[in-house]
């Protein structure tokens, strides 16, 4: 079967966004003893792969829909009008960080810290600074994922049209330019020097990967991601991750690890999605599939449904979670950077989420565009693809 | 002699407090014991002639009048001295501000074949930060400057950024501090940790590093505590490994 079965949503799906979009709060916020829990710390991925795969799952089950029964103009230009708020987006977070950076540039002065003022600079000639922030080649710190989203998204409708007629072509295609991508080393230049972070022409190959598993691709591997070996590689890999990780931490332990190995292996590359962050993504999703069924009642429970709500409203609570670091921040800079404010700050940020989030829903709810509220499978204005 | 000049003064000056307060530093600082041995360093200790270079941006440097002499190379050479009677200490500072890894790089032979030194350290990763430069390139930059370093007979000590509460949400180091602690690793050099230890002055409260000032107060203590805590490095560094007859490298 090409399509999902209609009204088929995948909680887990936003189950695993929402928790994503958490931990992403979390590691944006420096110097915060709470992201010690996050992913990145026990292996070569981290909640960005979680986050791209999830949001090719959900753009190609929404519009996936949209092209078949609406015809691709429809969905092609629903896409572009959701790539365009994401823009919007990114630009509101870019004049708050502004704003933030412009305060602390006039109420700061240490002679200590000559050296990192020079983040400032950009305030000097805003004439092409904020141009080049809305070409998206000046990104500021941890402002990078937008702007991966938005390219991803812009580039979606004619990969979507091919994935919906020959979707092992696309992916070839996808996974071709992945490959071209890291032996030619493409990438977008950046403002004022260097590439793109998070390189598109790498990154799209998850989220298209994701899109094929949500047209049937799961249902094709399926046989492969259940069968008792791909759990004994995935938990074999999760491990040899855990060491590799743990030598980058404790001197002596480098040793153990045999130089034709590192040769091999490093660089673990997150600007180019390195291949063992792909295999280590996989592998955490493999088991994840084996252990959260999509008819796990859990699902239903009210202590998942926090996680669940803030991923159904992913943009939103996205760059509310962006917001939110800067904020976390700026109250350990202003008030205490001791670790019950480091814990009360991430509580609260998550908090703040959540209550966003279903503020959303209520919003939603009472101009009837829930999922509830209607029949049939969820709107494109609700998941939206999500970020 | 303007070093020793300074160094009098500051005797001459400072009382039992200041120097208790010293000490502090040193203690909230945690351990900063190297992971790995200098064995040229130990060398150059044992032939009585020791000679440092410090390559770096604009926070190996301070300005305003005083400067140079109370950066941290200038009281890393004077503690060095009093460490080790009778061995010519000699430290020299190449700083540029906004130079990042893969310039320096680029001097080192430069560098080294001026100062001939037995011990590099290589305070990097803040401009990289600020300039955005790609953190692999970066990472290159610091294992071929090992190589150069290592060719030249000579150790090296990475020194990371500083820790600037006020600006961290701002400028992203993680990448860079990390590629930093890596290569260290992998290539058995040592790093000064220098974000770790001024986190945690920030944070038992022995510096306030978020106060606003126009003096180079906090600047000129902190920089100080470095320079002490850096020659500390450099002499258990030499003990760790013995000099090269005794056979380490």
């Amino acid at each position: 079967m090409l399509l999902p079965k209609p009204g088929e949503r995948d909680l887990r799906l936003d189950l695993f966004r929402g928790l994503a979009l958490w931990l992403i709060f979390l590691d944006h916020i420096p110097s915060n003893i709470v992201n010690w829990v996050t992913i990145r710390n026990y292996g070569f991925s981290d909640a960005t792969e979680i986050f791209v795969f999830i949001s090719g799952y959900t753009a190609a089950f929404v519009y996936g829909r949209a092209m078949r029964e609406h015809g691709t103009l429809v969905a092609g230009a629903r896409i572009l009008k959701r790539t365009w708020q994401v823009y919007v987006a990114h630009i509101f977070l870019f004049a708050i960080y502004t704003a933030e950076i412009s305060y602390v540039a006039h109420s700061f002065e240490n002679p200590l810290y000559g050296e990192e003022m020079g983040i400032f600079d950009f305030l000097q000639q805003p004439d092409i600074t904020l141009a080049q922030a809305m070409l998206l080649k000046f990104k500021p710190a941890n402002m990078d994922v937008l702007p991966l989203y938005i390219v991803l998204l812009a580039g979606f409708p004619p990969m979507l049209w091919l994935l919906l007629r020959l979707p092992a072509v696309a992916l070839g295609a996808s996974a071709l330019l992945y490959a071209l991508t890291l032996y030619f080393e493409w990438n977008i230049p950046a403002y004022p020097a260097g590439n793109w972070v998070f390189n598109p022409f790498a990154w799209q190959m998850l989220f298209v990967f994701g899109a094929w598993c949500a047209l049937g691709g799961a249902k094709k591997l399926s046989v492969v991601i259940l069968s008792p070996i791909t759990a004994a590689l995935a938990i074999l890999f999760l491990v040899f991750a855990f060491f590799i990780v743990l030598t980058w931490y404790i001197p002596g332990l480098d040793a153990l690890v045999p130089r034709r190995l590192e040769e091999w292996m490093y660089p673990i590359d997150k600007t180019n999605l390195g291949p063992l962050r792909v295999a280590h993504f996989l592998s955490l999703a493999v088991l994840t599939v084996r252990m959260v069924p999509s008819d796990w009642p859990w699902l239903r429970s009210l202590w998942l449904r926090p996680a669940i709500l803030c991923g159904q409203h992913s943009l939103e609570i996205f760059c509310l979670g962006v917001f939110l670091s800067f904020a976390a921040h700026f109250a350990m800079v202003e008030i205490n950077p001791g670790v019950s404010m480091q814990v009360g700050t991430s509580l609260l940020g998550i908090l703040l989420m959540i209550a966003t989030a279903s503020l959303i829903s209520w919003y939603k709810r009472i101009e009837g565009r829930s999922p509830r509220s209607r029949p049939g499978p969820p709107g494109a204005t609700l998941v939206g693809g999500g970020v | 002699m303007k070093p020793i000049v300074v160094a009098l003064l500051c005797l001459l000056t400072g009382s039992a407090a200041v120097a208790k307060e010293g000490n502090e530093c040193i203690t909230a600082a945690g351990s900063t014991s190297p992971d790995f041995g200098l064995p040229h360093v130990a060398q150059a200790i044992a032939k009585k002639k020791l000679n440092i270079a410090v390559v770096g941006s604009a926070s190996s440097e301070l300005s305003g009048p005083a400067g140079t002499n109370i950066a941290y190379p200038t009281r890393l050479e004077e503690t060095l001295r009093s460490l080790l009677p009778g061995v010519a200490v000699k430290v020299t500072t190449y700083a540029r501000p906004r130079e990042v890894a893969s310039e320096m790089e680029a001097k080192l032979p430069r560098i080294i074949s001026e100062a001939k030194p037995a011990l590099v350290i290589w305070q990097t990763g803040t401009a990289d930060a600020i300039r955005g430069i790609d953190p692999e390139e970066f990472r290159v930059s610091l294992d071929d400057g090992v190589d150069k370093i290592r060719a030249a007979d000579a150790d090296v000590v990475f020194m990371n950024m500083q820790y600037s509460p006020r600006t961290e949400a701002m400028l992203a180091v993680t990448a860079y501090a990390d590629a930093m602690r890596i290569i260290a690793l992998k290539r058995e050099a040592v790093l000064f940790d220098r974000f770790t230890i001024m986190k945690r002055w920030n944070e038992s409260g022995v510096f306030d590093l978020y106060g606003a000032t126009r003096t180079t107060n906090v600047a000129e203590r902190v920089h100080d505590c470095l320079g002490r805590l850096l020659a500390d490095v450099v002499v258990t560094g030499a003990k760790l490994a013995p000099p090269a007859d005794k056979g380490t490298q």
